[in-house]
Parts: C-alpha cells; structure tokens; sequence
C-alpha cells in the first residue's frame, strides 16, 4: 500500500509528465529525426556553470564537442569558445497535438555547439528529443488503448452481468478464452500478415487496436462481477419490482457503481499497455523509423556495443518506470475518492 | 572384412569352446587380417608438405555457427554454416589458397593443361585414402563429378560446371589419372575445381543407385557412412547443440617435421544464433576464434584485447558489397498494379542515378561501419585488388545533382517540398531489409534522410530473412530492397549468375528472358572473359563489364564492409583471410601454444 504522501508525489509527478510529453516538441531542442551525422553515439552534454578560473556564472554554457579517438566515448570538448544556453531559439519545426507547425524551442546553442541533454544514438539524434516525441506516441498509444479495452470491456461486462444466463457464460468463457491466449506471439503472427506499407498513423493505430482488443477480457471480468453482485443487492431488486426499465436501471443504478472502479482499472491498465506498446515496438512490431517510441528506442540495447558502452541509451527506460508508478499513484488517488490527501 | 567377420562368426556359434581355443582362434585372426592388408596394393602415400611452421599437436577448437547446419551433404549445401562444417571434412583436387588468393596442389598433385586450354589432365596422389581408411582412385573423382553435374539430382553448384550451356567433360585414364575437357578455354584455369569435393564411391554409390543421394549424409546419418578427405571427420552430432568433428588420421598433408596434419584433435562448432552472442561467448572465453563481426563489436573486442587472451584482426576490405535495388521484375502476371505503376519510373536511368547520387556513402562508413568500410562505385571492392576498375570513383553526395536529374525527367516538387512525377503524383516507396541485420536497418534509415532532402518520403520495412527472400525471390512484392553479397572467390566468375542477365541470382529482374540495351553488351563480356586466355584483355574486358554497372546502375552500390575476425592469442599458425572460411581455411595448419588448448 503506498503511503498518502507519495500518492500525491506520484500524481504531482504524473502531472509534471504528461506536461513535458505533451509539450514535447517545445521542450525538445532538436527534431526526433534530426540527424546530427557528425555526432554518433555523443554523450550528453555537459552544461557548465563554472569556468576553468573557477569563477561562477549565472548563465551556462556547453562546450563544442570534437571527435577525438582517444578521448571518452570518442569526443572531447573543444574549450576555446563558449556557447550559453539560449532560451526561447528557432529550430526544426514541430507540431503539439498535431496541430499548426511551429519552430520556436524553450532551449537551444549557436551553432556549431550542439546541445544533447541526452546524448546522441548511432545516427546523431538527440536522444532527449526522441524521448518526449517518442512519449508523445508511447503515452498516446497506452491512453487510447485503454479506452478501447475499456470500451469493449464495459459492454460486454455489463451484458453479461446484467442479463446472466448463456449470454453470461457465453460472454465469459470468451473473456477467459482471449486471457489464455499467448497475445505476443499472436501478434508478432499479426505482423506478418499485415501489408508491407504501412503508415506510421496506421501502424501507430493498429497497435492500439490490438492492444486495446487484447485486452478487454479483464475489465469485461471485472465489470461483469460488480454487475452480478450488484443484481442481488436489495436496492436493485426494489427498484425492477416497481418495474423499472433495463435502460434506466443501468443508468441509474448499474453505472454509478461501476465507475470508480472502472476509472482505478484504467488507471492501472494505462501502464500496463504503454508497457505493450513498448514490447511491441522493442520487437519491431510498433511504429517505424524514424519515429521514436521508448519500445523502438530501448530495442537499440539488444545491440550488445550498445548497451556495454553507452549508458545513455538507457535513458528512455527512466520515463518509463516514472509514468508507471505515477499511473499507480494516480490509481490510488481515485481509490480514495480523487482527494489528495493534506 | 570377410574373413575377419566369418571368425566372429565361429565365436558365436561355438560359444562352449575353452578359453585356450578362444586365445588360438583370436590368433588366427590376427593373422588373416595381417595377410589381408598384405595382399592389398602397396603403395606409398604421397603427402603435402605444409610450409607452415611447425607446431605440436593436441587440443580442441570451438567456434560458434550463426546457426545449425542444413546439411551435410556437399553436393546440396548452400548455406554458410553448412559449408563451414562441410569444407573442413572434404576435399578439392585444386584448392585456391585463400591466403594467397592462387591456386595450389590438393588431391591432384600436378597437371597439364592443353595448348588450347580446354583440356585438364589431372595426376592424383598415391596412396591416398578418405577418412574411414578406404584408399581413392581416379573412379571416386569422375562419381563424384558424376553426381555434382547429375541434372536430376540438381546440385546447385552443376551451374560452375557448366560452360556456354555445355556441362565439362569427365574422363577417367587411369587409376590415378582424370582428365576435364571444357567446350570453351577456362581463362579461371585451374580455379573451377576448387570446393567441388571428392567423394567415397564405395559409401555413395550404393544409395546414388538407389536414387537416395539428396537424402543422404543429413544431420542424423551415423559417422561410420561417412567420409572425406577433408583434415576432420564427423565424429558426433547433437542436434540444436553442437557439431563435433575429429581430426581424420589419414589425411595427406604433413609438416616439414613430418607430423601428419592437423594438429588439433576435435573441432567443435556450436551453434550460437545472433552477432551479438557470438560476441559475448568470445569474450568469456567460450569459442575460440570469431569471424565476420560487425564495426561496433570489433571495437569492442579490440578495446579488451589489452588483457591478452585474444587478438583481433582487420583484414581490410572483403569481397562484399551492399547495395539497393529496385523490383524491375515484368510484373504483368502478378497482380501488384500499385507496384507496377511504380516501375514507370523505377525503371528510369535517371530516377536511380539520382537517388545514387543523393545517398552519402561516407556517411554510412562513418555511422553504421564506424570507418571501417568503404564505399563502392561497383560490386567489386577495394578486396579485389586485381579485379578492380581503379579509374571508377564511388559517386560523391550531391542533393544538387539529384535535383537535377529529378527534374531533367519531368519530376518536379510541391509547396511542402514533396517530389512529384510528371503525373504530379508523390513519389514514394519502401525499402524491405532483414530485421537480423542492424547495420542494414540504420544504412537504411540513413537513406531514408538523405531522400527525404530530395522530397522522397521512404519507409523502412526490416523483414525476417526467410520472408524478405520470399518477397524478393518468389512473389516479387516489392518495391525496394537492400541486401549485401559475397563474393565466392577473387575471380568474376563467381558473380556470373548474379550480373549476367538470365543468372540465377540476377535478383532485381529474375527470368530475364533476354537482355535489353546495354545488357546485351555486359553478357557478351562477362561470357567472353570466361574464355579469355590472354590476362590483359580478361582484365579490360572485367573494366568494361564495370563501366557499364556503374553507368547503367542495375542496382545502386552502396559500401563494402571490411572483414574483422579474432581469436585467442595461444592459437599459432592463424592467418586470417578475406576469402571464405576466413578463419578457419587452414585449420589443419593451427596449433595450441604450450597448454593453451
């Protein structure tokens, strides 16, 4: 059980994610598919406040990096000019929410400096930027398929529950039937049915289809169970004996009850399928190059050079475990009534 | 064998002899088999002295396979593990030196060629014998060419044997001597006979009879049905685990010291699936030699040799290339219009010379090989070092000169800088690569940028192997596609049913049923220089064949990587080379220094 206090930590922390994500293209000093080909494999750039005299500057700056073969990770940092982190700079253009195209970044260097918060991967992209675009798509992915498997899932669980009898057993023995089911291999089967060229907004919506198909049996369950109990409570059964129809007995008595419970199970399973989408791009099955997910941008470690020799390219995983655990929290906030505790 | 089987015989149907009769009995065994190898003809064995140093015998050698052999059948493996398992049991009359990249003595010990080089008298060695002991003759060789040039049978190597359509001629003179008569002169020479394995007639004969040859020496055939004149034998095979081979006692090289060859005892080959396992295994210890890694994974290794358990080796350029084609296949009965309407302008001259010159090669090197690759201007790479057209450069990264010749056939761009065809369509399309293979993946992907300079907006497609070749080979349903070869041997003839234009292997058009253009000039050179005695115009004729390549662009020719290998510092005599089996081509010579093994 998580503490009340790191409840509202997680959510505020949840918060704090979905903003950077949302507002990734702001936020991200380079284009997801920029290729900086002078740079491969960079480390992160190392921001400095303090000069080589030791003196302390209000405003920090980055070095240029230089190729050197026999520095660390193949480059050294050029000292002889710096260049200040200049706030609010034109760049690769971008779009929020797909919409109108804008070209301003919150951050960014003169040329020929180059600024990667997070290093660079094998072709120069900054691997910062990929992250936040590469949530966008990832967090977008999880979302949508929850509310699909949601979807599905309310409906069929409702039927089920609300008539009983063989649309019952007939509904949940499907449920169970689509729980055994081996989902990765049946999909990465999918894959290869599916024709070659796909585009990135379709392949990005078939993920979330099969995720979101996948996935509806557990909440099917779980609403199916609340609806069962709900039919023996004393308030249902007075309230069909004074004839009231199907349509307003659920709207009034079913749907109430299953709300909350619905919206905590999403809040779980959104994690959980940004953790598929994740899966499934980290075995080529998401969406394709260029774009970023932190599945296609964690699957560049199965490369072994890649993950003895850049820790950088481990960064995505972090958003990963913080957005998890935030969904966990914010999970818990609806269990205890949506009040953050004081 | 008889005799010795009817003694055994007696044994067990008189089962109540004493002791002393038993002794008595074994005696006469003894002495029955005695007269037998007596009578059998005595001969001297005429073995090849190795000029390599001498070194001591003992040990074992582990090197992993990117997967399981198919078989072990010489005359139906194609695939890489296969054939590295297969080529250290067999043996060629004529073997290319991979090291020296000449040719040299094997089972044939000399020859004489006729004035007018159709004709190859070929002497064998004395005394030879396969690995289960049984002594070779001129016979085993003509069955053996017998059965690689059998049309039914259907080896895919019966191609090499074939000159102008013709199949070579095999006639056996004497027991010991074979001769080939070729229906053109063989400007190759001697190299045409190298890899083509000479096999037991007394194990193959029977089952050839009975029509079960392609099912014979599989995974499961016991070790006793087979044999070789390769420097191992089979010794066991574990399915999904391991091949062990052991050293063949009557193989017919030695050293200066007179110590028959090899050296190491047992050669086992484990299969370890991925690049990157092999890697891992190598570091830790567990194989014993690594061949053909990527850029990333030699720096790697070379970056922990320090310690000094292993050494790393970069033999420069390889005879590999990588290159990107388009689907000019005839399409009519396919049924893939969307494609077809494609190849209006897949099919221009101008269309893939502007994309050759709108990919940066350099940048490939640098990023995906890490520098240690180069750019190509023709499949024949800097490898080649006697084969190569010198005078043609690699093209040089320049959007401009795209634009120009998009434009030149009536392509122009939108307001989003989208490149249109005379249609005022968009000019898109896929590039299919195996998912197995990063480097192609992030070639790809560079690809995919620079063309997006020129408003060409591509997506990556990366396949598992067998369904990408499936696509490429049988269905035709693609669009683009980036793939790598090899060259077999540092001669043209091996690219023959690649770059003529009914090859085999002719994978962007395949069933050409007759070349167009400018092809009619590449098939006539590339099936002239075949029998092209005179070397200088052989060469002039293989500079054309490239001119003609790089001005027509087949295919768009990308970088050739170079060939990196390694192995444990206390193996001797390792001499690394850039024709297959880069490590492993001289097995027989490798030794362990002090206890190493």
């Amino acid at each position: 059980m998580i503490g009340r206090s790191r409840v509202s930590v997680a959510v505020g922390v949840w918060g704090v994610i979905h903003g950077l994500v949302l507002l990734g293209g702001l936020l991200a000093p380079y284009g997801f598919a920029t290729q900086h080909r002078d740079f491969p494999f960079a480390p992160p750039s190392r921001i400095h406040f303090v000069d080589s005299q030791g003196g302390w500057h209000p405003r920090p700056w980055v070095y240029r990096l230089v190729p050197d073969k026999n520095a660390g990770f193949g480059y050294r940092e050029d000292q002889s000019e710096k260049f200040p982190i200049r706030f609010l700079v034109r760049g690769d253009p971008y779009k929020i929410l797909g919409w109108s195209s804008f070209e301003t970044h919150l951050v960014g260097v003169d040329r020929p400096a180059k600024l990667f918060l997070a290093g660079t991967d094998s072709l120069g992209r900054d691997v910062f930027s990929r992250i936040l675009i590469g949530g966008q798509l990832s967090v977008m992915a999880g979302l949508l398929a929850t509310v699909v498997a949601l979807g599905i899932g309310l409906a069929v669980g409702m039927v089920a529950g609300f008539y009983g009898g063989w649309r019952d057993a007939a509904l949940m023995r499907g449920a169970e039937l689509f729980l055994a089911l081996p989902w990765l291999y049946l999909l990465l089967g999918l894959r290869a049915f599916m024709p070659l060229r796909v585009s990135t907004i379709q392949s990005f919506f078939l993920v979330v289809l099969v995720i979101g198909i996948v996935g509806w049996a557990r909440p099917a369950q779980l609403v199916r169970n609340l609806v069962a109990t709900l039919r023996e409570r004393e308030f249902f059964v007075a309230a069909r004996s004074t004839g009231s129809a199907n349509a307003r007995l659920i709207r009034s008595h079913v749907l109430p009850h299953v709300t909350s419970p619905i919206l905590t199970q999403g809040a779980l399973l959104v994690p959980r399928y940004i953790m598929a989408e994740v899966t499934l791009s980290f075995f080529g099955l998401g969406v394709g190059e260029p774009f970023p997910s932190w599945g296609n941008m964690l699957a560049d470690l199965q490369n072994y050079h890649v993950l003895v020799s850049y820790w950088w390219m481990l960064l995505p995983g972090i958003p990963l475990v913080i957005v998890s655990l935030g969904y966990y929290g914010f999970a818990s906030w609806i269990r205890v009534g949506g009040k953050l505790p004081t | 064998m008889n005799i010795r089987f009817e003694f055994w015989h007696w044994l067990q149907i008189l089962p109540g002899l004493a002791c002393g009769a038993k002794l008595f009995l074994r005696a006469a065994l003894a002495l029955a088999m005695l007269i037998a190898g007596l009578t059998a003809p005595l001969v001297a064995e005429e073995m090849l002295v190795s000029t390599a140093p001498v070194g001591r015998p003992g040990g074992r050698l582990v090197v992993a396979l990117r997967a399981e052999p198919k078989t072990l059948n010489p005359l139906f493996a194609a695939d890489a593990p296969s054939l590295a398992v297969i080529r250290r049991t067999v043996g060629d009359l004529v073997h290319i030196n991979r090291w020296s990249q000449r040719t040299e003595a094997a089972v044939a010990k000399s020859w004489t060629v006729s004035p007018d080089g159709r004709t190859v008298r070929l002497e064998l060695r004395q005394g030879l014998r396969f690995s289960d002991g049984h002594l070779v003759d001129a016979a085993d060789v003509l069955f053996s060419y017998q059965l690689f040039l059998d049309e039914e049978l259907g080896s895919p190597y019966r191609a090499l044997l074939m000159v102008n359509g013709k199949p070579l001629e095999v006639q056996e003179i004497d027991h010991s001597t074979i001769e080939f008569h070729f229906s053109q002169p063989q400007a190759a020479g001697l190299r045409v006979f190298d890899s083509f394995a000479i096999l037991p007639e007394h194990l193959l004969r029977p089952l050839y009879e009975a029509g079960k040859v392609s099912e014979a020496w599989n995974l499961t055939t016991p070790p006793a049905e087979m044999a070789g004149l390769g420097p191992y034998r089979l010794k066991e095979y574990r399915s999904g685990e391991r091949v062990v081979l052991e050293r063949n006692p009557y193989y017919w090289k030695m050293d200066v010291a007179g110590t028959r060859l090899p050296y190491i005892n047992e050669l086992i080959f484990i299969f370890v699936p991925t690049e990157d396992s092999q890697v891992i295994r190598f570091q830790s210890g567990e194989t014993d030699l690594i061949d053909r890694i990527g850029a990333r994974n030699f720096k790697i290794l070379a970056a922990t040799s320090e310690s000094g358990t292993y050494r790393m080796a970069d033999l420069g350029p390889g005879l590999a290339y990588e290159f990107l084609f388009f689907n000019h296949n005839d399409l009519s009965s396919k049924n893939l219009p969307a494609i077809q309407q494609k190849q209006s302008w897949m099919n221009r001259l101008e269309f893939r010379q502007a994309i050759s010159v709108a990919i940066d090669r350099k940048a490939i090197v640098r990023l995906v090989y890490d520098s240690l690759a180069s750019p190509l201007a023709t499949h024949v790479s800097a490898g080649h070092k006697y084969w190569r057209n010198a005078q043609l450069k690699p093209t040089e990264h320049d959007p401009q000169e795209a634009r120009r010749l998009l434009g030149s056939i009536g392509f122009s761009w939108d307001e989003q800088g989208t490149l249109l065809d005379a249609e005022r369509e968009p000019i898109e399309f896929s590039i299919i690569t195996n998912s197995s293979n990063p480097q192609r993946i992030d070639t790809a992907t560079l690809i995919q940028e620079d063309l997006r300079q020129i408003g060409i907006r591509i997506q990556v497609v990366p396949l598992e192997f067998r369904s990408l070749l499936g696509r490429v080979l049988h269905s035709q349903n693609y669009e683009a596609c980036l793939l790598g070869l090899r060259s077999g041997d540092a001669d043209p003839n091996p690219d023959l049913n690649v770059w003529l234009s009914d090859g085999p292997n002719h994978l962007w058009n395949l069933g050409q049923e007759r070349a167009f253009g400018w092809e009619v000039e590449l098939d006539r050179l590339l099936k002239g220089q075949v029998g092209e005695m005179d070397a200088s115009e052989r060469k002039r004729m293989y500079d054309r064949v490239q001119e003609l390549l790089a001005e027509n662009l087949p295919v768009i020719f990308l970088v050739s990587p170079r060939v990196l290998v390694g192995a444990k510092s206390g193996i001797e005599n390792f001499r690394p080379a850039v024709l297959d089996h880069s490590t492993l081509w001289n097995v027989e010579e490798l030794y362990w220094r002090e206890e190493d093994g």
